[in-house]
């Protein structure tokens, strides 16, 4: 194994344990469709980057931010039509995406890819999906709880919306992290297809999240030997076998 | 006696609408205060005004050493959701610090079955769900506990059971209850302070006292049914 596959096998294998955990809050949450939609955010992002010369990654994170602000107002406004400004949102920053892209980047954008090189990059995402794990573990209480029942957490003096908001930057910070081995569209599955298998399996919180976290990386390795030994492309590979993974748990229901 | 709630010339809006307008009540410690009124009446509203968790204007005045908790009616969630009542009980307590051994006292206290504690609070019944938020609701030490409508949808043996864990509350865990109900049997009985509320304060005062058959009427506008609760609670006295 090269040197520059082997850290993309440990980044992506780092990023799919944490995605793991973040994608079960998520599902908690019952946000499985938004979270989909806030991957989408970062297609015009890249491809405003692209078109200005600028790192990808960096036009990807603006373009986040605002989707993950978006989002945050309008679930703390219900009295916005929540459904209709996602399905447009979504929409439109796909075709926005598609048409400010280069075509020869189109889809590895879309896709994701193994980066060719690295730099400080690795220790970047490295260093980032540690810092977010800790925080996500030390919001997993107040999380919890304001899932569970906003007014009930607020009655405990948890600041809800700001969790909310920790949280969806948490998503979003996620979501960034994957975009380079999945792309746009399939970052989603890295969160929600563990958590919905893990799900399947234990209403324990502590198994749930840890179970979440194993099939994020057993479907990154799958994918990963799939992948090398048959020549097909990795992001493509990875989300199948996670799809795999939850299809299995459908039979094995607790 | 000592005040432990004095709310002056409370308001509060949704919008364009009035939901409280200019409520004015005092509650002692020891005592117990059911709030009454039809639907739609603003009693959750005052609950969560109560609470501080709804923006409101006037005067909340909780005493220097009132501890509140929450027993909501129902909780809306994911019926899948990945989490057993031991686990929202833990949650609270590591929030605010509170050692395992003291969690384990209170679920002890409560007579609470490990049977409950591991399952799914998606898969809890009405009884079993209450049971689990007063767990929840007493983990911190609170004096005062307001419950929305705690029997709603329940049968008649399952709402003596609750309004026992009430007053069980009361005498065991020092707790003043500040109860919204439609069940004039158990204001008359258990409480011994009541306040009508339709948007306005319409009473307040001792249930025997305030509660007449003009009041009742001018409440629900339906005298007839609430008046003989009271008189059948009175006759079981």
């Amino acid at each position: 194994m090269e040197n520059i596959q082997l850290s993309s096998l440990i980044l992506a294998v780092c990023i799919s344990a944490l995605a793991g955990i973040v994608g079960s809050f998520a599902l908690m949450k019952r946000m499985s469709l938004a979270g989909d939609v806030i991957s989408h955010f970062a297609l015009p992002g890249i491809g405003i980057a692209l078109l200005l010369n600028a790192n990808p990654l960096l036009g990807a994170a603006i373009s986040l931010a605002i989707g993950v602000l978006v989002i945050w107002k309008i679930e703390k406004n219900s009295a916005l039509a929540t459904d209709a400004v996602i399905g447009v949102a979504f929409t439109a920053s796909v075709a926005l995406g598609v048409l400010l892209t280069p075509s020869e980047d189109l889809l590895e954008t879309l896709f994701g890819s193994f980066p060719s090189h690295y730099g400080a990059y690795f220790w970047i995402a490295l260093g980032a999906t540690l810092i977010i794990g800790l925080i996500i573990y030390s919001l997993r209480n107040k999380l919890v709880i304001s899932i569970f029942s906003p007014e009930l957490a607020q009655s405990a003096g948890v600041k809800v919306s700001k969790i909310n908001l920790i949280y969806f930057l948490i998503f979003g910070a996620t979501i960034l992290l994957g975009l380079q081995f999945l792309g746009t569209i399939l970052v989603g599955a890295l969160l929600i297809a563990p958590a919905a298998a893990s799900r399947q399996l234990t209403s324990n919180l502590g198994s749930s999240l840890f179970l979440s976290s194993v099939f994020g990386v057993l479907s990154v390795i799958t994918g990963y030997l799939v992948s090398t030994r048959f020549g097909l492309a990795f992001g493509p590979t990875v989300v199948a076998a996670s799809a795999l993974i939850f299809f299995i748990t459908l039979f094995k229901k607790a | 006696m000592e005040t432990i709630l004095e709310v002056k010339s409370l308001n509060v809006d949704f919008g364009e609408d009035r939901i409280i307008s200019d409520l004015s009540f005092t509650l002692e410690k020891g005592e117990s205060l059911a709030i009454i009124g039809p639907n739609g009446s603003g009693k959750t509203v005052l609950l969560r005004a109560l609470l501080g968790i709804i923006p409101h204007t006037g005067e909340i005045v909780w005493s220097k050493d009132a501890k509140t908790a929450y027993v909501p009616q129902k909780i809306d969630m994911d019926r899948k959701i990945p989490l057993n009542v031991m686990n929202l009980l833990q949650s609270k307590a590591q929030i605010l610090g509170i050692k395992k051994g003291e969690v384990d006292s209170l679920i002890h206290r409560l007579n609470i079955p490990e049977r409950l504690l591991t399952t799914s609070v998606g898969h809890l019944s009405s009884g079993q769900m209450q049971r689990a938020l007063v767990a929840f609701a007493l983990l911190g030490g609170p004096n005062v506990i307001l419950f929305d409508e705690p029997t709603a949808s329940m049968d008649m043996a399952r709402e003596e059971q609750t309004y026992e864990l009430i007053h069980r509350l009361q005498d065991e865990f020092d707790v003043t209850p500040i109860v919204v109900s439609h069940d004039l049997n158990f204001v008359s009985r258990y409480s011994t302070k009541v306040l009508c509320l339709n948007h306005k304060g319409l009473c307040y005062g001792e249930p025997r006292e305030v509660l007449t058959k003009e009041m009742i009427e001018k409440l629900y506008h339906s005298p007839q049914r609430f008046y003989h609760h009271i008189h059948e609670s009175e006759h079981q006295h």
